[in-house]
Parts: C-alpha cells; structure tokens; sequence
C-alpha cells in the first residue's frame, strides 16, 4: 500500500535529445494538474507536447476527496490513487514529485525548482491548489516555526497518516473548524476510537452552506455520535511544549487533548504566482481561457480566481483542465471557462447533505419555503427567484436532489404549489421525479405516450413492464425511455408489480433464454423457425412477433444450412428494403467505407430518375438512399443499380465509415479508408441482434465518430490501433469501451469477429451492444477475448467465419430466383404511392 | 344489417402458406393470409392505425402485426394494443379462386 504512495524512487525516463515537442510545464500534481494532463493526453497532446509535472508532494496522484474515508478506516490508501508514478512513466509524462517550484521566469521561460534545476517551457499551467489554514494562536508553531508535535492539518496524505498514527496511541481530540473537513475528521477520529471535541468560531456548524437551522439539525446529529460540539468558540492558544496538550479558548476554558487538527479553511497557494510577478487576488487572477495576465502562464483548479469567484469543489477544477486542454491542443480553439454552478452532496459526520446556490433569500421577491424536523435530523429548504430554482438546501433527506438539481442546473420549470419541490404530497415514498410529473407529459415520444396513458394501463390491469408495453407501446420506438417507463409502471403499481417470467426469455414465443434456446437448437437440429415453435414453444403454437428474432438466431447458428421461410421473416428482410411510413420501401446500395465512383453515382442518378424517386439523401452512414421505391419496382431498381444491398434494413451489420485517412488527409496516421473497406467487406450482411453500425478513422479527430460507435477503430499512429466497443450516438449516447490497442489490420479484423460473433451468440434480440456491453462487463470482454480467460475464443473464429462464409447478396440472390410467389407485390393496391411530398 | 357481396379476388395459389397478399373485393383492398395449417383469413389491407400495409405483416394463429408500428389484431379484428379494431371479412377456396365477402 504504502508502495503506490509511497515516495518515487524512479529515475526521470531519458528524453530522446532531438525531443522538439512544445513544453507544457504543471506546476501542481493535485487533482487539478494531474486532470489536466489526462485531459492533454486524451486529446492525443503526447504527440505535440512534452509534459513535465512538478508535484510538491512526493507521491503519484491522488484522489483527495477520499482522504476523510482513509482517516475513518473505510478506504485504504491505495483505493486512492488516481494515477502512479507508472502511469506517468507509461505515457511518457516526466513527474518531479517531492519537487518544489520556486518561482518562474516568465521572460525567460523557465520554471526554477528548489533543486537547483531550471526547466524551460513553452506554456506553464498554476495548479498549485491550497494549503490549510493555521489561524494564529499563541504556542501553535515552535520557535524554529514549524508546528507544534501534534497540531495537524487535514489536506494531505501525510496529515491523514499522522492523524491515523496518533489515533493508535493517543486518546482525545480537539477538532478546530466546523465545516466539510472539520466534521469529516470529526466524525473519522470518533470511529478511530478516540474522544473527539469541534470547536467551531460561528454561530452554527457549515455556516459557508447552510442557515443557521439547518446547521442545528446537523449539530444534533454530530453530537448524536458522541462527538461534543463548541460553536462561537474561538481557539486562542495551543498548550503543550513538547507536544500538544490542550487549547485555550478565548472565554477562558481549557480543553485538554493531544491531538489538534486544524481544518479552519484553506488558501490558495499563490507563493510560486507572487514570486514569478503574476497578477494575484485572493487567488491568482484567470481570464475566461485560464491565462494569467502574463502571456503562456495559465492557472486552475483552487489556486484560481475566476470572475471574483475561487472554486474549492473539485467538479469547477475539472472543468477548468478540459477547457485548458481544449485550448492548448487546438482540440477547440474556442473553449471558454464561464464559471460553475455548484451543486453538492455529500455525506457529512454521517448526515446526508446536498446544497446548491444561495442557501437563504437575498432579495424582497425571493419565495423562501423551508421544512425543518429537527427531531428526525431533517431540514430541508428552497430558494426561488423568478420562478426558478436558484438555491436550495437538503439535510437528512436528499431524496428530492435529482430532480433539484435538474430544476437549478437547467432552469426546468417549478411545480405551482412550491412544496411539491421538497415533498412529494400524494405519496412519500414514490421515485423522485415521477410523482411530480404532470399525467398528461409526454413519457415516449416515438409513439406518443403519456403518463397518464400508462397508469391507465396499469390501473386497467397490467401488472408488468412488458404487458404495460404491449398495451401502450410506450418504450416500444427507440427504447430510450423504457426505465422511465418502467418507474412510472412501478410508482403507478405502487408494490403490486408481477415479475414476468419472460422477462428472461430470447424471444416471448418460446420460453428459454438464450443460452438455453441455442443448446435445444442444436440438440434437436431445428433449422427453421416453424421447427423451432414446433418442437419448442409451449403446445407447438407458433407466435408472430417471435419469428423475426428465431429467424435471426438461427442464421447465426446454421449459416448456409438455415432453412428459410419467408412467413418467418420481417418485411425488411423480405424484400430487402426499409418499409416507410406510406408503405413503400428505401434502398440503399452498399457503398464500402462511404468510398463511391463516378460511375456508381451516375447509375444512382439514372435510377432515381428513370423511377421519380421522391428524395434521393445522404446517410449518416455515408451511403446514398433512395426513398419512396414502390415494392413492385425494388426488383428492377435493384437490377439497374447492378451494385450489392447495403443491408440499411436489417438487424445485421450495416456500415463502416470512414475519414480518408493517411492517403488524402494532412492528420492522418494510417490507412483507414482500406481497413473501412476490409472490415466491410468480411462482415458484410453478417445478422446480429440490433443493427451493427461501425467506423475506422485515422486519427484520433474521430471525424468518422469511431468513438461513438458497437465498433470504432481509431488510428493512433505508428501502425497501432485502437478498438472501441459499444458506443453509441442514437437515442442513447455512449463512449465506446477501449477494447484493446492492436498493431496490425489483420488483427483489427479478428478482434472484431470475436467481439460480434460473442455479443450474437449473447446478446438478447434488439439489445444494442452499447447495452450489452455493460451488462457482460468490459473486464470480462477482455478476458474473453484477449486472454481467452473462457476457452472461447476458437469457438467464437469458427463462428463468426460460418457467417461470413455463408454470405450472399440478396439482391442479387431474389434477383435469380424470387423467394415466394408475389414476394414484390404491392399491399396497398388502391393507394398511389409513394405519398411522401416530392421535395 | 348490411348484406355481404361475395368477390372473386384471385387465385387460391396466389397466397403463400404463412403469408398475406392484397386484393380488391369491390373496391375494398383486402389483406388475405394463408395460415401455416393452410387456412384463409381475410382483413382489412390497411391498418387503421397509421395506413400500414397490412398484408406485408407478420403472423400466426391467433394475430397479425402491422409492420409499421407492431400493432398487433387477433382474427376476429380486435386489437392486443390500443388501436382500433381490424375490419374482418369471410373469405374461402372455391375451385381454385379466392372469394372474399364484403
């Protein structure tokens, strides 16, 4: 444990003497400088910029906020780190830690450390943090000024190990400061076993966030753990001479102890800013990109003092590094830092406390509600001005945060009768955010469904998720409300809910689950969907909104030897083509990795027009549809087009964009454009359960959105590769998992077979793999596929190739030969179409 | 009461066992399925919800979902979901024809 904190013993990693690479010098290795760096690096700043982190304190990076859980024995130090001093050495950031900064030569451009070594730089970033504050007080430090044996702050590691020292050997603490810090070391020294006294100089405990009735409710609860509590209580003087044995207070009584921590505040550490000439407030002065007044020095984090505001949460501190790093890496030349609204919570000496904005009423029109049981610990109240939410306070009950939260940060509107912000009236222990929600808000908004429509539903009888679905078809679009949707089904239920059993079942016409399902398949050689129902359903019936996943299954477990059924198949899958809302079809030609000709497009060209094709669009997955076909004419415009299906209709792999890649592109670091085209080309019309969309680009820009998508590959230079799994950018928005970092295409080409022949055989039907890959968990993903932890992996190639082999175009195929007698009839005889206005 | 009118729709193997095709009967576009044990239903050709086309459906032997937005019409025309009941009409085999009353 000690070993990760403990002091770097390391050598500095020799830079390559030709290292031209701008410098970026972090003075400050706290959660603000160590962000900043993270956030350069992700924004591939290693290529462009040397990075050199001084840190004061000689450990790798850690996560202060957590030091109140390692005091109180509920953490070990080594759940705290954030980032080693290996994790600097592996991406080749220099970390000086145990280094000090002295001052900087702003016209020179040099950082001048306390060993005696000068580091030139090209941009120096401030993120120096603060330091705690030691009121003066008679006896506090020795007369060669450091602090008296005993006396300790509560900021660094090396304080909380003091602390935990003394706990062991020692009996009585004095802790001085009622705030965040003070009652957290309170609270962590008391369940270390000692006997804890907070002296507090205000009126009332956390007096910075809460009003004064509010600070009595956590005062109650404080001294309910045996923790005795002095408020208007100012220290005066330390006793003890070779050690602490007491405090003196300035009316006069004396509280023995031989332990003091000191958590009045903190400071911004400006000394190395004062020194080098920067222009310092209370903190060192930052315009709206972090520059200080002197050109290529910036500062964050604490040390800063934006708008006259000077943050100590660490949520503005990390704002602060992104829009740094935006600025330094050119990632957005246009990034503005334009100040925080803070939202906290927290557990504070036990007592759940959330609190945003202002905390009492400031002006005549403030609307001022506040809830105060002293007695139950609670105390709860709102702030609204103009009919918005601009602070509010939450003791001993946070339930309502979210939706506050929602209400202060986005300026949503308020419930009419104002106590509904702090209580839910009809029912006290209804899902926040629910209750409040007008019935006639609209939950679904693919079809249109209201709250209200869903309580019907549940009040007409429907005791499940799923049947609530069924009648409503609320969820039933893109999905992207179905947990909403199933809050209001069990707020609505109110504990009456039934769990379906076909909760767990592949497709609801067969009951099994999917591993289940895929065994008795194989067992019984079922090779069509009827044989499946036949041999498998409950009584052999058949069910017509099972077929379409059965069918899909069972291409994926026989390849070539499925026997198809047309009656199986969705419409889609039929006749090879995305139905539309008047009933004709789209048709989008493959197009691999987004590349055409102009020969492609000249054919395009004539089928749109030899057929009045209504809209001719461009597709996010850079391929061109042709909207408004009548089924009748798919056949011909197929045979026109001469070019294979696209698969823009199937629950099947679909696309691979691209960018263009080292050939054409100034950034590019590799080939991405041939890698699109190949990926395409092996997975082509390869069935899965949702659709499958994927992207390669050649750099990390991501200007074809590899990030975002179920695969995404990303060039990172010098032949490497990095594989993204499970993003998303649809109704649901997800960063891919970073899945391995590989160094050749063929390698890329495998792990990708792997990774979708794993997500068929377990992925439930539609479920997307940015839901998949969660639910299997991308530890497991890893070791399943780069470790071959499961003995799965020849299995999964074998797979995965009895697809590929079996692919054939469709078009082409029904071409040949019709699949069923009338497959490109039309079904609505009487009606012309398309209907779709011609644009 | 209104009295049906028998129509002539087509040929008897003009509808794939397990499929829907669309005729006129009158003027009235219908959806005739050929279930998997080889009977005939006949329903309205679009679906009241949207003006999906029904007989590009799914089915089995008790429902027919619309392909637009999966709403779903037991045989006898009424709805699994909300939406408004399904027209149905008597249709039979008779020497090789299709006859759908309407």
């Amino acid at each position: 444990m000690t070993a990760i904190l403990g002091a770097g013993t390391r050598a500095v990693a020799e830079l390559e003497p030709a290292d031209t690479r701008a410098r970026i010098v972090v003075v400050g290795n706290g959660m603000a400088g160590a962000r900043l760096v993270e956030e350069v690096l992700e924004r591939d700043g290693g290529r462009d910029f040397r990075i050199i982190v001084f840190g004061d304190e000689p450990h790798g990076n850690y996560n202060r906020i957590m030091l109140s859980p390692v005091l109180a024995g509920e953490a070990d130090e080594a759940d705290i780190v954030l980032n080693s001093h290996d994790w600097y050495a592996e991406r080749g950031v220099e970390l000086r830690a145990g280094v000090r900064v002295e001052r900087i030569d702003t016209v020179a451009k040099v950082v001048h450390a306390a060993d005696g070594t000068a580091t030139p730089y090209d941009h120096v970033v401030l993120a120096t943090g603060s330091h705690s504050f030691i009121p003066p007080m008679t006896g506090v430090r020795t007369a060669s000024g450091d602090l008296l044996p005993g006396v300790v702050g509560f900021r660094t590691i090396d304080e909380t190990r003091e602390m935990l020292a003394a706990a062991r050997t020692h009996r009585k603490a004095v802790v001085m400061g009622g705030g965040l810090l003070g009652l957290e070391a309170a609270r962590a020294l008391q369940a270390q076993g000692m006997a804890v006294e907070l002296v507090h100089a205000m009126g009332w405990l956390m007096n910075a966030q809460l009003d004064a009735e509010a600070g009595a409710v956590v005062r109650r609860s404080v001294e309910e753990l045996g923790i005795t509590v002095h408020t208007d209580a100012m220290a005066t003087e330390v006793l003890g001479t070779h050690r602490v044995t007491g405090v003196v207070l300035k009316d006069g009584r004396t509280l023995d102890c031989d332990l003091l921590v000191v958590a009045a505040g903190v400071r911004p550490h400006t000394d190395v800013a004062v020194r080098s000439g920067i222009e310092v407030e209370r903190a060192v002065l930052v315009d709206d990109r972090m520059a200080t007044d002197v050109p290529d020095v910036y500062a964050i984090g604490e040390c800063a003092q934006h708008r006259g505001t000077v943050y100590g949460l660490v949520a503005p501190a990390w704002e602060h590094a992104t829009v740094l790093a935006d600025l330094l890496t050119g990632a957005n030349p246009g990034a503005a830092y334009t100040g925080s609204r803070t939202a906290t919570k927290l557990k504070v000496a036990g007592v759940d406390v959330a609190v945003m904005g202002v905390s009492t009423p400031e002006r005549d029109t403030d609307e001022f509600l506040v809830i105060s049981e002293p007695k139950r610990g609670v105390h709860l109240s709102v702030v609204v001005r103009d009919d918005r939410l601009v602070g509010a306070t939450l003791v001993g009950d946070t339930r309502k945060v979210a939706f506050l939260t929602q209400a202060f940060d986005r300026g949503t509107p308020l419930p009419a009768e104002r106590i509904k912000l702090l209580v839910d009236l009809s029912d006290g222990e209804a899902e926040v955010g629910v209750a409040e929600l007008p019935g006639d808000s609209q939950v679904c908004n693919c079809n249109g469904v209201t709250k209200d429509r869903i309580c019907g539903a549940v009040a007409e009888g429907c005791t499940s998720l799923p049947k609530v679905m069924d009648a409503t078809r609320a969820g039933k679009g893109c999905g992207s409300c179905k947990g909403l949707v199933q809050r209001i089904v069990e707020w609505a239920a109110d504990g009456a809910l039934t769990e379906e059993e076909s909760a767990s079942w592949y497709v609801p016409g067969v009951p099994m689950p999917k591993p289940e399902l895929i065994a008795a398949i194989k067992e019984h050689d079922l090779r069509s969907v009827s044989a499946v129902f036949a041999t498998l359903a409950r009584g052999g019936q058949e069910d017509a909104k099972s077929k379409m996943g059965l069918a899909s299954l069972l291409k994926m477990i026989w390849g070539a030897d499925y026997v198809t059924e047309p009656d199986a198949t969705f419409v889609n899958d039929r006749v090879h083509a995305n139905i539309q809302r008047d009933g004709t079809f789209s048709v989008v030609p493959q197009m691999k990795g987004g590349v055409t000709t102009p020969d492609q497009l000249r054919r395009i060209a004539d089928v749109a027009e030899k057929y009045d094709v209504p809209m001719v669009k461009v597709t996010g997955g850079q391929r061109i549809d042709l909207l408004g076909i009548r089924k009748e004419d798919l056949p011909k415009v197929w045979a026109d087009l001469g070019m294979p299906s696209g698969y823009a209709y199937g629950k099947s792999m679909r696309t691979v964009k691209t960018c263009v890649g080292s050939d054409f592109c100034r950034f590019g670091l590799d080939d991405s454009t041939q890698l699109g085209i190949d990926l395409e080309t092996r997975f082509q019309g390869v069935e899965s359960p949702a659709k499958i969309k994927m992207a390669v680009v050649g750099c990390p820009r991501n200007c074809a959105e590899a990030y975002v998508k179920d695969v995404g590959v990303v060039a990172t230079g010098k032949g490497r590769w990095e594989v993204y799994v499970g993003g998303a950018a649809g109704a649901s928005v997800r960063k891919g998992d970073l899945l391995a970092t590989v160094s050749t295409p063929a390698e890329v080409l495998e792990l990708t077979g792997r990774f979708l022949q794993l997500y068929r055989e377990n992925g439930n039907w539609l479920e997307r793999t940015y839901d998949f890959v969660p639910r299997f968990g991308v530890d497991r993903l890893k070791a399943v596929l780069l470790e071959d932890s499961e003995g799965l992996c020849a299995a999964l190639d074998e797979g995965i190739q009895r697809s590929v082999d079996a692919y054939t175009d469709p078009w082409a195929r029904d071409l040949a030969e019709p699949a069923s007698p009338g497959q490109f009839r039309t079904s609505l005889p009487l009606t012309v179409l398309p209907r779709v206005p011609v644009r | 009461m209104t009295t049906l009118t028998a129509h002539v729709v087509g040929r008897a193997d003009e509808v794939p066992v397990g499929e829907g095709r669309a005729f006129t009967a009158g003027g009235t576009p219908v959806a005739v399925f050929r279930l998997r044990d080889g009977s005939l239903r006949a329903v309205a050709a679009v679906c009241p919800h949207a003006g999906g086309p029904i007989a590009d459906g799914q089915s089995d032997a008790t429902v027919v979902v619309c392909p637009l937005h999966l709403n779903a019409w037991r045989w006898d025309g009424t709805p699994t979901t909300d939406a408004a009941p399904l027209p149905v009409y008597p249709v039979r085999e008779e020497a090789g024809t299709l006859v759908v009353e309407v």
